[in-house]
């Protein structure tokens, strides 16, 4: 049902783990609908001054669609201007993994909202 | 290494029971229906099965009949009702009882779900305070194919003393004595892939005199009672697999389940479904807290190791196994079960393997894992 890209990135996956001092953090799902996911950022600045992603860490419990979405995203956002992060969507994730079946969708979409999440914390904590 | 332990799902075809299978689809290839001696030949060979199964259970073989399995075996004794009729059946049920009974009750018909305790069994009590006059039919499974509790249908039996009483037998047949005149049965539900037979093939037992709803119209087949021309090589292969069934297999299954629990439960935060004691012999079901049973299940097919998960997440309804909420179980650890379910064909050795993989895949995912693990 998965494709070998989605099950490789199952199998290895990279970037999990935590950040301990993270500038940001994101935890979506709830135990229920069986996905839940904790993603760490930090913040750093490029040559030019701008805000980027230096660091991302996640920690997923879920099913295989759950982890290689989580893994995905990190690696697609690392490195990355916060302005650009935002634009990632869940569509964008999925087309990288190569596609999901279509009932995983909604497992999917933890990784965007993790990411949204962990996001705004770090602007709610800069703001303060 | 490649270890199945995925024996509830199905089970491999015995080598001997092909062979002879094969010999009734190129020579005694004849419609049991055909009154020429192929016809004869074939309706003896059927025969032969029904009074293999009839004997196992202690009854007559004019109160067997053939199905394409226990599915339908179990769709049809339940459609013996009609409006008006009450039901009473549990929340641990195959889908094809439970999705059945869903269906009678936009029939017209008032359905009783039992409720079950912690370990699987159903209350007796409140079976009985659940039986009113329009009560028809209880029906109520043997040996459970999630968490293996087998239900203690003697005591059942005798309270449901005016009212037939069905069972699906599909999990329990040949592993636990089942007599249908001890336990007060009208309706029992058989499955020979289950048991190293064919697939597609099931048999009923109905008792003497009960009047069934016709399913399948359009020939007097299996005592008027099923239409349409019988699998001959199938039900063949099932009354096989029936003679070659042994009580020491049994016995050396239930030693290896003993063991592969006693050895799970020795992984921190994990805890066993079902009852302890009264199980089917091939049955283990473990929960592994703060793990996702779909991502378990999946690496351990990636290392050979076939198993099954109660998981939501791999289900298309996104709700985890309902035997496991009816047990009691929260959500997110009802996600995390496995099932493993043995077979005469599985080896100490294999399950040596399949101890050590389970460990090293589970330490894995508690590490990628954001619920909160005290065991590191
Ligand atoms: C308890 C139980 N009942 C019924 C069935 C259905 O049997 P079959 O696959 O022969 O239709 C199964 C098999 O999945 C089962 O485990
Ligand atoms: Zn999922």
């Amino acid at each position: 049902m998965y494709n070998k890209k989605v099950l490789d990135y199952f199998r290895h996956p990279k970037n999990y783990g935590v950040i301990k001092n993270y500038s940001g953090r994101g935890k979506v799902g709830n135990p229920r609908c069986g996905d839940i996911m904790e993603l760490h950022i930090k913040i750093g600045k490029d040559k030019r001054g701008r805000e980027i992603i230096k660091d991302v860490k996640w920690q997923t419990f879920g099913c295989a669609a759950a982890i290689a979405t989580s893994s995905m995203v990190t690696e697609m956002v690392k490195g990355k201007t916060l302005e650009e992060a935002k634009k990632i969507s869940n569509q964008q994730v999925t087309k990288k993994l190569g596609g999901l079946p279509p009932i995983k969708t909604h497992c999917s979409i933890l990784a965007e909202e993790a990411l949204d999440s962990a996001i705004k914390d770090y602007e709610k904590r800069k703001k303060k | 290494m490649e270890v199945y332990l995925d024996n509830s799902a199905t089970t491999q075809v015995d080598g001997k029971i092909i062979k002879l299978m094969n010999k009734y689809f190129s020579e005694n290839y004849g419609n049991p229906s055909s009154l020429h001696d192929f016809g004869r030949r074939a309706k003896e060979s059927l025969d032969k099965s029904r009074e293999i199964i009839a004997k196992k259970i202690n009854t007559n073989k004019d109160e067997i009949i053939f199905t394409s399995g226990g599915s339908e075996s179990n769709n049809l004794a339940l459609n013996i009702l009609k409006e008006g009729d009450h039901l009473i059946t549990t929340k641990i049920e195959h889908p094809s009882i439970f999705e059945t009974a869903k269906n009678l009750e936009r029939k017209g018909i008032k359905v009783t779900y039992l409720n079950v305790n912690k370990e699987g069994f159903v209350d007796l009590d409140e079976l009985k305070k659940s039986i009113n006059k329009n009560t028809k039919l209880v029906s109520i499974i043997h040996g459970n194919n999630e968490i293996g509790v087998i239900q203690d249908l003697e005591a059942i039996g005798k309270i449901c003393k005016n009212i037939l009483f069905h069972t699906d037998a599909v999990q329990s047949f040949c592993k636990i004595n089942i007599d249908v005149n001890k336990f007060n049965l009208s309706l029992a539900s058989f499955s020979s892939h289950k048991i190293h037979g064919p697939k597609g093939v099931g048999a009923l037992y109905v008792k003497k005199g009960l009047e069934l709803n016709k399913m399948i119209l359009g020939g007097h087949q299996e005592m008027n009672k099923r239409g349409g021309t019988e699998n001959v090589p199938g039900i063949v292969g099932f009354g096989e697999a029936i003679k070659l069934i042994k009580e020491n297999d049994i016995k050396r299954i239930g030693e290896l389940r003993d063991f592969l629990i006693k050895e799970l439960l020795k992984i921190p935060r994990t805890r066993l479904n079902g009852s302890k004691n009264k199980r089917l012999c091939n049955n283990i079901n473990i929960s592994f807290e703060l793990i996702e049973g779909e991502g378990l299940m999946l690496h351990l097919d990636m290392k050979g190791v076939k198993v099954s998960t109660g998981s939501a997440c791999s289900s298309q309804t996104l709700e985890p196994s309902h035997v496991l909420i009816a047990i009691g179980l929260p959500h997110e650890i009802a996600h995390g079960s496995i099932r493993f379910s043995l077979s005469k064909n599985t080896t100490k050795k294999e399950l040596l393997y399949t101890i050590k993989k389970v460990k090293e895949v589970a330490k894995l995912l508690r590490k990628i894992s954001p619920l909160k693990d005290d065991t590191k």
